[in-house]
């Protein structure tokens, strides 16, 4: 960016190494929250005055508080594993996006103020003074970090990377640099209940609307329920499921499949979001309350069981951090996951049997699978380990008969970030959002090549958005990404839609045929 | 950004969307649409006051989805889809439309 440089990188391999471009995103710097979306969090408003020592002050905090950072600031040995891991250093040749240099603009900082070598002898262990320009070179650098942690899985001390740009960004928020685009969405969601600031009344015609479109496509009426008190299930799902495409086509696809299972589900205007920014910025506060929001949804509208839909951070959130946060949901029917995701559930009623799928209605799809950060690497989607990478796949292959997986080097443990996560899906951010992407872009070109995939599907929000916007700058339609739910709501033939009863497909078709793949 | 149409400043934030919906007018439109490099006609129009109308409504624009479906009503399906959508406006019928319309940037994971 600074350099003025905006070329796509054009790679013969996802993960081939750069040339060197020393201070090529030198600068780049997203649009810093106004006072009044830094205030509505309880952030002062700009800089403060005494930003030095408030900043050591709160790293101190954080060192104090969270064990794990301060020994993942203590205990990096510079061994270099992670420096070739990050799609950002791959995308832009930037080595100040190597993670171990992206991770030593703080830790430096760290080792001035807090270790013995760094107070007497801080030329000798590379030990920094705060500068104002300092702060910058951070706000700079940790929002070039997706927190997708792929670094960390190469890391021999399982260093989590991400948790150093989590600390960096909450600092930042502290002494007055916040960032715009997460900091509004965080005052939208406490202030309307999601990240669009869709009102309740917006969020119902929008809903209508969309029983409309399904009852014209199948002739059966669907209903997607809201604000309904006694339903069993309330789905959380990211509120651009309300708004986007690919999105919308995935609601549709959960409402087609619990309309099939016969439960009762609803939505809730109260906590209509399933994402979580809180975690973005690093800030256990904002997770807290706005984590709490789903709690008291729950017990407002008495149900039994939470269903996340697709979002990949949110469900991080869900699954690793929602009891600490918002728990106990001892209220909850604990025979079911508490939360579930909904690609858990669906394909629990695939085994079950309770879904009819005419497999061809994908065949005009050669479809691949990309696995989000927060979902490979921090989750699970069903009891067992691995079932974060299979489940996905087993729901496509139930749905879709043509399949082939990315090269394994850039997949389940190892995918590569989409480019935009971590709170970096703003439009200020576009040409680092290009260049991060074309890691996983590359990837995809090469199946596309061996085994002609046109469409790849993703279980995230923000992958979602992000692909649709960087996907033609690689030679696809902005419609190549799609939502593993509007797979199954395509394939899906429901109880009375013209179809169910023609025997047109045998059922070992309906799971078996998997061909080639992985 | 700010913007200036007959004379008058009018404020707009870092990227362009104006910070009082109240200030917005049609002459304002045409400056916002040529900052974007687009040139305002009957079909863009028609979409900006369907915007309008609907955030007047519901106090947010409506789902691409819902536009388009409301565009395709009167414009015919040639015309209602996000293909043309995005000829129409480049950089997305939900942003750049919502911007030249005089209303908030949609936020989120979108």
């Amino acid at each position: 960016m600074a350099d003025g440089d905006t070329d796509i990188p054009k790679m013969s391999h996802p993960l081939e190494l750069p040339e060197f471009k020393c201070g090529a995103m030198e600068g780049l710097e997203p649009y810093i929250a106004s006072p009044d979306h830094q205030t509505a969090l309880g952030f002062p408003g700009e800089l403060v005055p005494d930003w030095k020592e408030k900043t050591i002050e709160k790293m101190g905090e954080l060192a104090e508080k969270n064990r794990a950072f301060k020994v993942y600031l203590d205990i990096c040995v510079k061994c270099g594993s992670c420096t070739d891991k990050c799609h950002y250093y791959l995308g832009t040749g930037d080595p100040k996006n190597m993670p171990v240099a992206r991770q030593d603009l703080l830790r430096s900082v760290y080792r001035r103020y807090f270790t013995f070598a760094g107070k007497y002898f801080p030329w000798l262990v590379g030990a920094r003074d705060l500068t104002e320009e300092i702060l910058h070179e951070w706000y700079s650098y940790y929002h070039q970090c997706s927190e997708c942690r792929r670094c960390s899985v190469f890391c021999p001390y399982g260093i989590d990377t991400a948790e150093i740009t989590m600390a960096a960004r909450d600092i930042l928020a502290h002494v007055g640099i916040g960032m715009k685009y997460s900091n509004e969405i965080i005052g939208k969601v406490h202030q309307i209940g999601n990240n669009l600031g869709l009102p309740a009344k917006a969020l119902g015609a929008t809903l209508e609307d969309l029983e409309e479109d399904i009852e014209d496509e199948t002739g059966v009426s669907v209903r997607i329920p809201l604000d309904v008190k006694g339903a069993d299930i309330l789905l959380i799902t990211p509120s651009a499921d309300f708004f986007a495409e690919p999105h919308i086509d995935g609601l549709l696809g959960y409402a087609k499949v619990f309309h099939e299972a016969g439960v009762s589900w609803t939505v809730s205007s109260y906590a209509s979001e399933a994402a979580n920014f809180g975690m973005f910025i690093g800030n256990y506060e904002q997770m807290r309350k706005i984590s709490l929001r789903i709690r008291k949804a729950a017990q407002d509208l008495g149900v039994k069981r939470i269903v996340f839909g697709e979002c990949g951070h949110a469900w991080r959130v869900a699954y690793s951090f929602l009891n600490t946060l918002a728990g106990p949901f001892d209220f909850l029917d604990q025979n079911y996951p508490v939360p579930q995701h909904i690609l858990d559930f669906t394909w629990n009623e695939i085994e079950k049997g309770t879904l009819k799928f005419d497999k061809s209605k994908n065949d005009h799809y050669r479809m691949t699978y990309h696995d989000s950060c927060n979902v490979a690497r921090a989750t699970r989607i069903g009891d067992y380990p691995g079932s974060q990478f299979e489940i996905p796949r087993n729901v496509i292959r139930a749905v879709c008969n043509n399949y082939f997986d990315m090269p394994r080097e850039t997949t389940h443990e190892s995918t590569l970030c989409c480019g935009g996560g971590g709170g970096l899906l703003t439009d200020d951010l576009m040409d680092l959002r290009l260049k991060g992407s074309s890691p996983r872009m590359t990837a995809l070109q090469q199946v596309t090549e061996e085994h002609g995939v046109t469409h790849m599907a993703a279980s995230c929000a923000i992958c979602k958005t992000q692909f649709s916007k960087v996907m033609p700058k690689f030679g696809y339609e902005m419609d190549s990404i799609v939502s593993v739910h509007q797979l199954v709501s395509n394939a899906l033939i429901l109880k009375g839609q013209d179809g169910y009863d023609d025997d047109n497909q045998d059922e070992d078709e309906n799971t078996n045929n998997t061909d080639l793949g992985e | 950004m700010d913007y200036t149409v007959n004379g008058e400043t009018i404020a707009a934030d870092e990227e362009g969307y104006i910070t009082n919906l109240g200030d917005w007018s049609q002459d304002l439109a045409g400056v916002i649409a040529e900052a974007e490099d687009i040139t305002m006609d009957d079909e863009r129009w028609e979409v900006v006051n369907f915007l309008r109308d609907y955030y007047d409504e519901y106090q947010i624009a409506p789902a691409v989805r819902v536009l388009i479906k409301a565009l395709k009503k009167t414009m015919g399906p040639e015309k209602g889809n996000n293909k043309y959508m995005y000829e129409l406006f480049p950089y997305g019928p939900a942003k750049q439309a919502c911007k030249i319309a005089g209303l908030p940037k949609p936020t989120g994971c979108v």
